[in-house]
């Protein structure tokens, strides 16, 4: 079993161990060298990945999982001391509590989830659902909220914060707009169709609009056909149990999205769990899967269905396709790729990982997307040979029951796709794609400088920024609020105990100038918050590595 | 001069620990009865290193002495 991609050089081999210090800054030089060595040789030489693949996922030092268990365990204490006086009546109760009649049954609150969620979550509850009352532009209006009672009830003052720096949505291409010239066919189709379909896919609710849409979706990716659907969150939830049944396998990452999961669930198929974009565990499992079959009967699987990301939101991490497909069509398994985050932000002009890595669409069986992310609309798709798509258009959950997309977002995601294919007749869609692209490196090789501890490929828009400590999430939050900038951040359920985060979503229509407010911001917070944990920080003086390139090149 | 940026230093020590230790999200009650807590586990544990530990160094220092007194008068008998 060996790995193609070590043949390469060594440099790539480095990276593909998780959870090992990143060493690239002494193997800065290095890469300069290997990077101009490919690139003047100019042929593929047989390895899979056609350019440098750098991830990183550096360990904090131990200090700080020491620091944050010890904030988590005088969070517990003060949690069972709450408790207590809830439980004896000294305190006032503004928790779900059974009734009287109740406390006999089997406890309902006891769980450690329950527990977390009253006593850890409530203190911070007033950095989330923060309601906004503009366009999720670069910028955008936040409604004012205080508390009278530690975050259990809030109140609106009425005041309205403006031009706060949106560093959260999932705007990558800057689509969500409002500039009236943009949006002229959405408000002509809005005028002509109304709002509303009022019917599902298979009774009364396709529309010349869902084909028009569907046809520009299969040409965008190169495929064969597309189907699309009114919410992405149930593309995944409902067509999975359409592809794969009982007696199939299904394969899926560590790391994927709740829909990934809970269509796996309902499907009935047997579900195995391979290490995050690991490939090695993943080649363990499908030789298991071949060799032992199914678990009592051991007979040959129906199916074996791999089920994987294009940019992991949480990470940041990008899948590492060119590996997958080759195991793919070695052990014959099918692979079901979910593109929600990675469509429009990746790949020379936007059309995602399988551009990203130079590959053809046709090495994916199922591609999967959705609308919300890159194209300012809601919805998703799936696309892939016309024998499939024909298949999920009778035996989907989503078009037998689901109503369908609504025309308006149907146009916006048209005109957004028109723009990035170019057939607007302007370049202003490969213009987005590239100022993402800069943006994207620009960011994250000035978080690197400042010595952040930074998750994720160095491609991706998605930017997890390591805050560790269960204190400090509440504290970012609110002074970077303080500061007009609005950040996400997340902790325990999303992301493991210790490992609680901020993440940036870089967008095309961010400037320069509101990186750089961005950036100094953080830069202060980090001293003052002391969240600079990176043993590997590059130094702040890049000349320097251009005078290194050029002397290699000798 | 000097006094500012130790002040500053200070405040910045104290910050740390208030994130660490998750006190900023406490309410006053909460708060006033952790660092009563912790002061006091403080002063116990300073006030018991001030009685005992310089009783037991020169309890430790004088049982060396007294190791190293025994062989210095059995080298001293030996030579007689």
């Amino acid at each position: 079993m060996a790995n193609p991609s070590a043949v390469c050089n060594g440099h790539l081999h480095h990276h593909h161990h998780q959870k090992q210090n990143n060493l690239l800054k002494s193997g800065i030089y290095k890469k300069n060298g290997i990077t101009k060595g490919m690139k003047k040789n100019g042929i593929s030489n047989g390895t899979l990945y056609k350019k440098t693949f750098i991830e990183h996922f550096e360990q904090a030092p131990m200090y700080v999982a020491v620091l944050t268990f010890l904030g988590f365990g005088v969070g517990t204490v003060f949690g069972y001391l709450r408790d207590f006086m809830r439980a004896w009546g000294l305190e006032k109760r503004n928790v779900a509590t059974e009734r009287e009649q109740q406390k006999d049954f089997v406890p309902l609150y006891q769980d450690f989830e329950n527990f977390y969620t009253r006593n850890l979550y409530m203190r911070i509850r007033d950095n989330w659902n923060r309601p906004i009352c503009s366009v999720p532009g670069p910028q955008f209006d936040l409604m004012e909220r205080v508390t009278d009672d530690y975050n259990w009830t809030f109140r609106f003052t009425g005041r309205i914060i403006k031009n706060v720096i949106n560093m959260g949505s999932y705007n990558y291409l800057g689509f969500a707009e409002t500039d009236v010239n943009a949006l002229k066919t959405v408000t002509i189709e809005l005028q002509k169709y109304g709002t509303g379909i009022c019917s599902t896919r298979q009774e009364m609710g396709t529309l010349d609009k869902h084909i028009e849409l569907e046809k520009l979706v299969a040409k965008f990716l190169g495929v064969e056909d597309a189907m699309v659907f009114g919410m992405g969150f149930a593309t995944n939830s409902m067509n999975i149990p359409a592809l794969v049944g009982k007696g199939c396998l299904i394969l899926s990452d560590e790391l994927n999205h709740t829909s990934l999961v809970l269509g796996a669930r309902l499907s009935g198929a047997t579900i195995r769990i391979f290490k995050h974009n690991n490939m090695q565990s993943l080649e363990k499992l499908l030789r298991d899967a071949i060799i032992y079959g199914q678990p009592r009967s051991r007979r040959a699987w129906r199916k074996i269905i791999i089920l994987v990301e294009g940019i992991y939101s949480m990470e940041g991490s990008i899948v590492r396709l060119p590996e997958i497909v080759s195991l793919k069509k070695k052990y014959k398994a099918y692979l079901y790729l979910d593109e929600a985050h990675s469509i429009g932000a990746v790949g020379a002009t936007g059309r995602g990982v399988v551009e990203y890595f130079g590959m053809s669409p046709d090495d994916v069986d199922v591609l999967m997307g959705t609308f919300t992310k890159s194209f300012g609309a809601a919805g998703g798709y799936i696309a892939g040979k016309k024998d499939l798509v024909d298949f999920l258009r009778t035996h989907s959950h989503s078009a037998v029951y689901a109503t369908s997309m609504c025309p308006p977002v149907a146009e916006q995601i048209i005109r957004a796709m028109k723009c990035l294919m170019g057939l607007d007749g302007t370049t202003q869609g490969l213009q987005r794609v590239h100022q993402l692209g800069k943006n994207t490196r620009y960011f994250r090789r000035r978080l690197h400088e400042m010595g952040f501890i930074i998750y994720g490929n160095d491609d991706s828009p998605v930017v997890p920024l390591l805050l560790y400590m269960p204190g400090k999430i509440g504290a970012f939050s609110s002074r970077m609020l303080e500061k007009n900038i609005g950040v996400v951040v997340v902790g325990f359920p999303a992301t493991p105990i210790t490992e609680s985060r901020a993440r940036f979503c870089v967008s095309a229509a961010h400037t320069r100038e509101m990186l750089d407010t961005v950036l100094n911001a953080l830069d202060e917070l980090g001293d003052f918050l002391h969240l600079k944990y990176s043993r590997y920080s590059k130094s702040s003086h890049p000349e320097l590595y251009e005078e290194t390139r050029l002397e290699l090149e000798d | 001069m000097d006094i500012k940026s130790m002040k500053n230093y200070l405040y910045w020590l104290y910050c740390q620990f208030e994130l660490i230790t998750c006190s900023c999200l406490m309410e006053p009650w909460e708060k006033l009865l952790f660092y009563t807590f912790n002061i006091t586990m403080l002063v116990t544990v300073l006030y018991t290193a001030y009685i005992f530990v310089p009783v037991h160094i020169s309890m430790a220092f004088q049982f060396f002495l007294h190791l190293f007194g025994n062989q210095h008068e059995n080298t001293v008998s030996i030579v007689k």
